[in-house]
C-alpha cells in the first residue's frame, strides 16, 4: 500500500542540512521527535474514521516541490490584492507561499510589545518565547501535526502582550506563487496574555491559477485569561488548490474566542478546529460559510472540548452547493465530568442548489455530566420554492431571485463577524461570488474596488 | 368600448396528475371589477397560480392573453413586467431580504424590461413613501425582512403596497380578505379602490359577499369544478350569500 508520507521522509533525510540551515534552532529542535513519529505513522485517509469523505493521503500523494532552499519567489503582492477589503484599514502583511512579508513600516504602527512576524526570525531573536508555545497546543503525535513539525522552516508569530488591546485589526494574506507544483507548509503561532485583545483577517488567494498547490497548514491559539480574539478567514484559492488546515486552540478562563471561516472558491480544503474550553466562563464562537460550485470539495470538521465548567460555545456552519460541489461537516462537542453549566450548541443548514452537488453531515455530542444545555442540529434541503415563485412574481428575475435567496441564507453567518467595515465586504464578496463576478482575482484589480 | 385586457379560453390545469382546471372561459376589459366566487375546492387559487404562471401548475390546454400578449409563453416576472399583479392568499416570509432591497429589485427589474434608467436612491425612497400612505403601511415594516414577522393584517397591507408601487394593469387578489379584522378590509380594500382607474382591471377572489361591501364589482362570476358555472351582476353575490353553494352544485352535477 502506497505511503504519501515517504516522500516527505526522504526529502527531510535528503535535505535535512539545508531545511534546518534554512530554519532557526528553536523550530529545528523537535524536528527529530517529529520524525520518528511521521516515520511510523500514516496519515489519515476515507478508512479512517472522521475522514470518509475527505482523504488526506490522496491529497499529500503527488509530488509537489517544496521551496526547501528558501528560493525568493518575487510576487507583485501589493498591486494584487490589497484592494480586495478597500474600507477596512488593517496592519497587512504577506505571506508568500510560507515565508513572512510585512508591508512597510509595519513593524513601527504596531503598538509596543506586539509581534506581528516571521515565525523564522522570532524564533532566532526570541527562542524562549518560541520555546515557551511552539508545538504546546497541537498534539505532537498527530501524523499531520507531525509533518508540519518536520518540514515547517517560517511562519507567522503574532504575540499581544498582557493587558494589550490592538485595535486596528492584523490581516494576512497568504499567496500561492511558483512556477512549479508547490507544496506550503505553513505554521502560525498565536499568543494573547492576559487580558489582550485582537481581531486578525486572513485571506488565501493563488496566484497562478492553472499550477497546483498545496497549503499544509497548522495554526496553534493560546488565549490567556479574558482575551479576545476574533478571527476571521476568507479562502479565495483557485480549483488546483488543495489545503489541509489544522487550528488548535486552548482557552484560559473567561477569553472569548470567535472564528469566522469563509469558502468562497477552492479545490479541495479540509479545515479542523479544535477548541479546548480549559477554564471557566470562556465563550466560543465558531462560524462557517461555503459557497461551493464547479467540483469544489469543501470539508470542515470541528471538535469543541469543554474541559471546565459554565463555558458557552457556539457552531453554526452553512453551506450552498452549486453544480457538482460536494460538502461535509462534522461536528461533535464533548462535555468533560467536571464541565457542569455548560451550554454548547451547534447548528449546520445546507442547501443544494443542483441535483449533482452532495452533503455530507454528522454532528455528535459527547456529554459526561447532567447540568447542561446542549443543542444540535442539522438540516439539507433545496432554495425555498414558494419564496421564489412570490419573489418572481414581483418581476424579480429567477436568477437574481435565487441569489438573493442564497445571500440571504448566509445573512445570519456574516453577521458573526464584528471587524469593523468587514460585514460589508463579506456581503459584497458573496453577492458576487453568488452572481458568478467573483471567481478571477483579476476581477479584484478593476476599477470597482 | 373598454378595451379587452384579459381573455382566457378554455384553459385546462393540472397539478401532479389532478386535473383542476377544466375549461376556464374569462374576458376582462379595461376598467371592469370582477369577483371570483366559489367552494372550496373550485379551483380559485388554481386559476390565479396558473395566470401568474406558478411552475407548479402545468397548462393542458387553452389561451390565456394579457392586452393580447400570449400569458402562458412568459415568465413569471415577464407576466408581471406585461403588467399582471397577483396579491397572495399566503403572503411568503423571506427572512435575510429587507422589503427594501426586495422592492428596489423588483422595481429595476421591470424598469430595465421597459427600457428605463434604474430609479435613482432619493427617487425609489420617495416613491416608497408615497405608495405606503395608500395602505397605511407602518415605516418601520420597510427596513424588516419580508413579511417576516408581520401579522395577518400587515402581510395584506403589503401585498397591496406592493401592488401600488408595481402599477398592475390586471391585479388578482387571492382571497385578500381572508384573516382580515374589519378594520384592517376597510383599509385594504380603501387601497384597491384607489388604486382604480379606467385603464386597469381587478379580478377579487373571494368566499364571502362582505369584501364585495367595500370592492365593488362589475361582474360576479361563480367558479366550479374548475368551470364558471354562472355569471351575473352583484346581485348574484348576495344570492349565494342567502342561499349557499349547494344550488349551483345541484345544477351542475346532474
Amino acid at each position: 500500500m502506497s505511503n504519501s508520507l515517504t516522500q516527505y521522509i526522504s526529502l527531510f533525510e535528503e535535505n535535512r542540512d539545508l531545511i534546518c540551515g534554512n530554519s532557526a534552532p528553536a523550530l529545528n529542535a523537535p524536528r527529530s521527535e517529529a520524525l520518528a513519529i511521521v516515520r511510523s505513522s500514516r496519515l489519515p485517509d476515507k478508512n479512517t474514521e472522521g475522514f470518509e469523505k475527505t482523504s488526506i493521503e490522496e491529497m499529500f500523494a503527488p509530488d509537489y516541490g517544496v521551496n526547501i532552499s528558501r528560493v525568493n519567489i518575487p510576487v507583485d503582492v501589493a498591486a494584487s490584492f490589497r484592494c480586495d477589503v478597500p474600507s477596512l484599514s488593517t496592519l497587512l502583511a504577506f505571506v508568500i507561499n510560507d515565508s513572512f512579508h510585512p508591508t512597510s513600516k509595519l513593524e513601527s504602527k504596531l503598538p509596543e510589545g506586539v509581534i506581528f512576524g516571521s515565525l523564522k526570525r522570532i524564533a532566532e531573536e526570541k527562542p524562549s518565547l518560541i520555546e515557551k508555545y511552539y508545538n504546546t497546543v497541537a498534539p505532537a503525535e498527530n501524523p499531520a501535526v507531525a509533518l508540519n513539525t518536520l518540514l515547517a522552516q517560517d511562519g507567522v508569530m503574532i504575540y499581544v502582550p498582557k493587558g494589550v488591546l490592538v485595535e486596528r485589526p492584523l490581516q494576512l494574506v497568504n499567496v500561492f506563487s511558483s512556477p512549479v507544483p508547490l507544496a506550503a507548509f505553513r505554521r502560525i503561532l498565536i499568543v494573547l496574555e492576559e487580558g489582550a485583545e485582537l481581531q486578525l483577517l486572513v485571506c488565501d488567494h493563488t496566484q497562478d491559477r492553472d499550477r497546483s498547490y498545496l497549503a499544509a497548514q497548522v495554526s496553534e491559539v493560546i488565549l490567556g485569561e479574558g482575551s479576545r480574539l476574533e478571527v476571521c478567514s476568507i479562502e479565495e484559492s483557485s480549483e488546483k488548490t488543495s489545503r489541509y488546515s489544522r487550528l488548535f486552540v486552548r482557552q484560559e478562563s473567561g477569553s472569548h474566542f470567535s472564528f469566522n471561516s469563509t469558502t468562497l472558491t477552492c479545490g479541495t480544503t479540509r479545515n479542523d478546529f479544535s477548541v479546548s474550553l480549559l477554564g471557566e466562563h470562556c465563550e466560543t464562537m465558531l462560524a462557517g460559510m461555503v459557497i461551493g460550485s464547479g467540483k469544489m470539495h469543501v470539508d470542515n470538521d470541528s471538535d469543541i472540548r469543554h474541559m471546565a465548567p459554565r463555558c458557552h460555545s457556539n457552531q453554526l456552519f452553512k453551506y450552498v452547493l452549486d453544480e457538482e460541489s460536494k460538502g461535509a461537516f462534522e461536528g461533535s462537542i464533548f462535555v468533560a465530568p467536571g464541565a457542569r453549566f455548560t451550554e454548547a450548541y451547534q447548528s449546520n443548514r445546507n442547501i443544494l442548489a443542483s441535483t449533482t452537488a452532495k452533503m455530507h453531515c454528522k454532528p455528535q455530542l459527547e456529554i459526561y455530566n447532567d447540568d447542561v444545555k446542549c443543542s444540535h442540529g442539522a438540516t439539507t434541503g433545496q432554495l425555498d420554492t414558494d419564496a421564489l415563485f412570490y419573489m418572481r412574481s414581483r418581476g424579480i428575475p429567477e436568477s437574481e431571485a435565487r441569489t438573493m435567496l442564497m445571500q440571504a441564507f448566509m445573512v445570519d453567518v456574516i453577521d458573526t463577524v464584528h471587524i469593523s467595515g468587514l460585514r460589508e465586504r463579506l456581503l459584497h464578496l458573496v453577492d458576487r461570488r453568488f452572481s458568478g463576478t467573483l471567481g478571477d482575482c483579476a476581477g479584484c484589480r478593476s476599477k470597482e474596488c | 368600448m373598454s378595451k379587452k385586457l384579459l381573455e382566457v379560453r378554455n384553459l385546462h390545469a393540472k397539478v401532479e396528475d389532478k386535473e383542476i382546471l377544466r375549461g376556464l372561459n374569462l374576458t376582462v376589459n379595461e376598467g371592469e371589477v370582477h369577483a371570483i366566487m366559489g367552494p372550496n375546492g373550485s379551483g380559485k387559487s388554481t386559476m390565479s397560480g396558473v395566470l401568474a404562471g406558478n411552475p407548479a401548475y402545468t397548462v393542458t390546454e387553452g389561451e390565456a392573453y394579457l392586452h393580447g400578449v400570449n400569458l402562458l409563453e412568459l415568465s413569471p416576472e415577464d407576466r408581471s413586467h406585461e403588467g399582471l399583479f397577483l396579491s397572495f392568499q399566503y403572503p411568503v416570509e423571506i427572512p435575510g431580504v429587507s422589503m427594501v432591497n426586495f422592492m428596489r429589485a423588483a422595481v429595476n427589474a421591470k424598469r430595465k424590461y421597459l427600457n428605463e434608467a434604474p430609479l435613482s436612491a432619493s427617487d425609489f425612497l420617495k416613491m416608497m413613501r408615497q405608495k405606503r400612505a395608500i395602505v397605511e403601511l407602518d415605516n418601520k415594516l420597510a427596513s424588516r425582512s419580508v413579511n417576516e414577522g408581520f401579522s395577518g393584517g400587515e402581510k395584506k397591507r403589503n401585498e397591496i403596497f406592493q401592488m401600488a408601487v408595481l402599477e398592475p394593469r390586471l391585479a388578482i387578489l387571492d382571497e385578500t380578505d381572508s384573516g382580515l379584522d374589519i378594520d384592517a378590509l376597510r383599509i385594504v380594500a380603501g387601497g384597491v379602490n384607489k388604486l382604480k382607474t379606467d385603464k386597469n382591471a381587478t379580478i377579487v377572489i373571494t368566499h364571502y359577499q362582505r369584501l364585495l361591501d367595500y370592492i365593488k364589482p362589475d361582474f360576479v362570476h361563480i367558479l366550479y369544478k374548475g368551470r364558471i358555472v354562472k355569471t351575473g351582476g352583484p346581485e348574484l353575490a348576495l344570492e349565494l350569500e342567502e342561499k349557499g353553494y349547494d344550488w349551483i352544485k345541484e345544477e351542475n352535477d346532474i
